[in-house]
């Protein structure tokens, strides 16, 4: 801080390594979609796809149809997953009990509390549906092992379909209603609902995201486009170009590196135009796409650009980005175990090409990840690359709490609510420091040192 | 009435948190759990700070569930702490049992790790190759990263642990006995492993002819049967050399063993164990009359050995590490 009790400056820094990218050469390339797992916990199945894509790519082999829908399938259960994971226990304590609640409140009992018993139920019951899905398509729920080069390694049965099916339509009324939910605390509240637009969280960057062919919004497949903060098309490039398109930066005081824009380059910790700075994520998603392929998740979409400018710059606008993806990915669910091809047993193509080298890209729950492979000639890994979605973010991160950091701390002024909302001007991004860090534990293990202008520590908060 | 819940603590390493999410997934089992146990720490899903675990006298939180592994300072100096605190530390999932998967990491070092992460690694654009330091002046401020160890250690290289319950992340129901074990009281003799102490094949629901196999394939390369023994059928599956308990979800859906349970008691090394079970079922047709190249080509057909045989206990393997040329 400064002598007027401002603040000066602001780091957010990521404290730990683990170094995939070293430690996976030397494995054969099909056993990295359950290596990589490993990078993160939380979500594991991006990099278990992400992955598999990267080992199809370096055999050169296209995955029957049935296998790219089943992988998708259980793509979309794990989404379900991993978006009320954040919606319910992470980012929406803030909304849904509030900002100011003390800390013993503001946490998924709060939620529960607040929402109803029959409601937590409903909640509890989503998620154990979502996992089980999880499990019949990959195996096991937490760590997948069904992604295979050339693509999975078991068919799904009639029984399978039928019962995913039955869970599917559930998750679907649940989407809806956290959608309600969503609605009555947030968009309602005109409380919260200011927050969301203020400026202190608002950051105007590029975004980049995955589309289809006819420019909507895809998970698991696509092209990435980048848009400017004006919303303008910037790019465009199949997932394998992305080395003309992105760089990383590093700087000693973390152990996170800073992807940007190479075409427009590293200018810093700054937003604009003429920052290389770019954002991914549920918002970054909906800033790229034309349109979302599934009905109902199409009208929120609508909805929310209705009341936001198209592109939004409002970091907490991710949350609700987030709530209409869920409805997107239980629509797109139950669209995809009713459709004849997951039924199909023909789930693999063995490879038969020289290895060489493979990129495979998802849009993970948190954005854009990347898995670059190169093999000798038996499909041993010589090089590893990974930029996985927070690491994208990370320069976003540091200035949105830099911002939250300058808009709220005044005159030396800090108490518990204002360190909370500082806090979520990163929530809103559901940063996953144990994938960012190919390092980290899962958790926020931020601590805020407050010094004064002499530089002495005058208060240190610590989440962990 | 709280005074005669137990305490609990769930205390983390560097992990990927599946830990944490294997936890969370006892669903409905968690909610009893909760009634039983107060939790006075845990990082990933409570916000009680550090400061407050400190601040409890030693040996009073009954029971700590620890996951990750050691791989800086700050990570032993947490495991330490919750030692003193805990009656009971239990070495919750593969990292903090064996090593787990960034164990791996022990076939590097620090300085090559960072060389590739900083510098080699093709998006990265640093060509002063500035690397991560313990303290950054920025501006007229300091800025500290806690260093990295060398080495990744396993929960017990740096505290005593009573109980160790593994896999990656643990399976529910064994988790789930866990818990009952500790509420009931009947927790078995110190030192013990929480899971069946026989091999996975014991639980296998494949068939199995005890083959002798001739040639060795990738699962890369082929469609397995879905009935029949993978190790049967040439595809190198860790069974033989891993502890049951897991529910045999892999081999469910067609895929061999990693072995993320660790070995059985039994066995002091699951890779050699694994090499000692491949011994006696490698056997080529005319073995005898082969030359020492052929032999070798045969065995070469295993690609990775290390990594295959000791992708979750490298650290607890009497391997370790590779060895650093001083």
């Amino acid at each position: 801080m400064d002598k007027k009790g401002d603040v000066d400056e602001a780091y957010f820094q990521v404290v730990e390594l683990r170094g995939f990218e070293k430690f996976c050469e030397g494995r054969p390339v099909e056993e990295m979609p359950n290596i990589t797992t490993r990078i993160c916990g939380v979500c594991p199945w991006n990099h278990h796809l992400a992955s598999a894509k990267a080992a199809d790519a370096v055999y050169n082999v296209d995955p029957p149809e049935a296998a790219k829908k089943i992988r998708e399938l259980g793509y979309c259960a794990f989404f379900i997953h991993d978006h009320s994971t954040h919606f319910y226990a992470l980012g929406g304590p803030d909304f849904i009990v509030g900002p100011g609640a003390t800390p013993a409140e503001r946490n998924v009992a709060g939620v529960l509390k607040k929402v109803g018993a029959e409601a937590g139920r409903t909640v509890l019951k989503a998620l154990r549906y979502a996992h089980e899905i999880e499990e019949i398509v990959g195996g096991r729920a937490i760590h997948p092992v069904f992604a295979v080069p050339g693509g999975v390694s078991k068919p799904l049965s009639e029984s399978d379909c039928g019962r995913i099916q039955e869970m599917a339509k559930f998750l679907l009324d649940y989407s809806k209603f956290t959608a309600d939910i969503f609605e009555e605390t947030v968009l309602k509240n005109k409380r919260h609902f200011d927050l969301v637009t203020d400026d202190t969280y608002r950051l105007k960057t590029f975004y980049m995201g995955m589309v289809d062919d006819d420019g909507k919004m895809n998970l698991y497949d696509g092209h990435l486009r980048v848009v400017d903060p004006e919303g303008a098309r910037f790019a465009q490039f199949d997932p394998s170009e992305y080395l003309k398109h992105l760089s990383e930066h590093v700087e000693s005081w973390t152990y996170l590196k800073f992807p940007y824009l190479k075409n427009v380059g590293w200018k810093g910790l700054v937003d604009g135009k003429n920052s290389g700075v770019y954002r991914v994520g549920p918002l970054a998603r909906f800033n790229v796409a034309d349109e979302i392929t599934t009905p109902l998740a199409q009208a929120a979409y609508e909805k929310m650009f209705k009341i936001l400018r198209k592109p939004a710059h409002e970091t907490l606008a991710y949350h609700w980005a987030r709530v209409i993806e869920t409805l997107y990915a239980s629509e797109r669910l139950l669209e995809l175990v009713q459709d004849p091809d997951v039924r199909n047993s023909k789930v693999r193509t063995v490879p038969t090409a020289t290895p060489k080298e493979g990129i495979g890209a998802v849009e993970a729950p948190r954005g854009t990840l990347i898995h670059h492979y190169k093999t000798d000639r038996e499909g041993i890994l010589q090089s590893v690359n990974l930029i996985v979605a927070t690491t994208h973010n990370h320069a976003g991160i540091c200035i949105s709490v830099k911002k939250a950091a300058q808009g709220l701390i005044r005159k030396g002024k800090v108490d518990d609510e204002i360190l909370n909302m500082v806090e979520m001007a990163f929530r809103a991004y559901d940063p996953c420091l144990a994938c960012a860090t190919h390092t980290i534990p899962g958790r926020m293990p931020l601590e805020i040192d407050i010094h004064n202008p002499e530089k002495k520590l005058i208060k240190r908060m610590r989440r962990f | 009435m709280s005074q005669t819940k137990l305490k609990l603590a769930i205390g983390l390493g560097a992990t990927c948190s599946g830990c944490d999410m294997a936890i969370i997934d006892l669903a409905e089992k968690l909610i009893d759990l909760f009634n039983a146990a107060d939790v006075v720490y845990w990082p990933t899903a409570s916000d009680q700070k550090l400061e407050e675990l400190q601040r409890l006298p030693e040996g009073s939180v009954d029971l700590c569930f620890y996951h990750g592994s050691i791989v800086n300072e700050e990570n032993r100096e947490i495991a330490q702490l919750l030692r003193r605190k805990a009656k009971i530390m239990i070495a919750f999932g593969a990292c903090a049992c064996h090593g787990g998967v960034p164990g791996l990491a022990n076939l590097t070092t620090t300085k090559e790790l960072f060389t590739t992460v900083y510098k080699e690694t093709l998006s990265t654009d640093n060509p002063e190759f500035k690397q991560p330091l313990p303290e950054t002046a920025v501006g007229e401020y300091s800025l500290h990263l806690p260093g990295k160890f060398d080495t990744v250690q396993c929960l017990h290289d740096c505290v005593h642990v009573d109980y160790f319950l593994p896999g990656c992340p643990p399976e529910v129901p064994l988790v789930d006995k866990a818990i009952e074990a500790i509420l009931t009281g009947k927790l078995p003799q110190k030192g013990a492993t929480l899971a069946p102490d026989r091999i996975l094949c014991d639980e296998c629901p494949r068939k199995r002819e005890e083959k002798k196999i001739s040639k060795i394939y990738r699962i890369l390369n082929t469609i397995p049967d879905q009935e029949r023994c993978l190790l049967d059928q040439g595809i190198i599956c860790l069974g033989p050399a891993t502890r049951m308990g897991c529910g045999s979800k892999c081999i469910n859906v067609n895929m061999p063993c990693r072995g993320c349970m660790g070995p059985t008691s039994k066995a002091l090394d699951q890779g050699a164990k694994m090499i000692a079970s491949l011994g006696s079922v490698l056997g080529l047709q005319g073995e005898e009359q082969m030359n020492e190249e052929q032999v070798k080509a045969l065995i070469d057909e295993i690609k990775d050995p290390v990594g295959i045989f000791y992708m979750f206990t490298l650290p607890s393997s009497i391997l370790n590490r590779k060895s650093i040329k001083k």
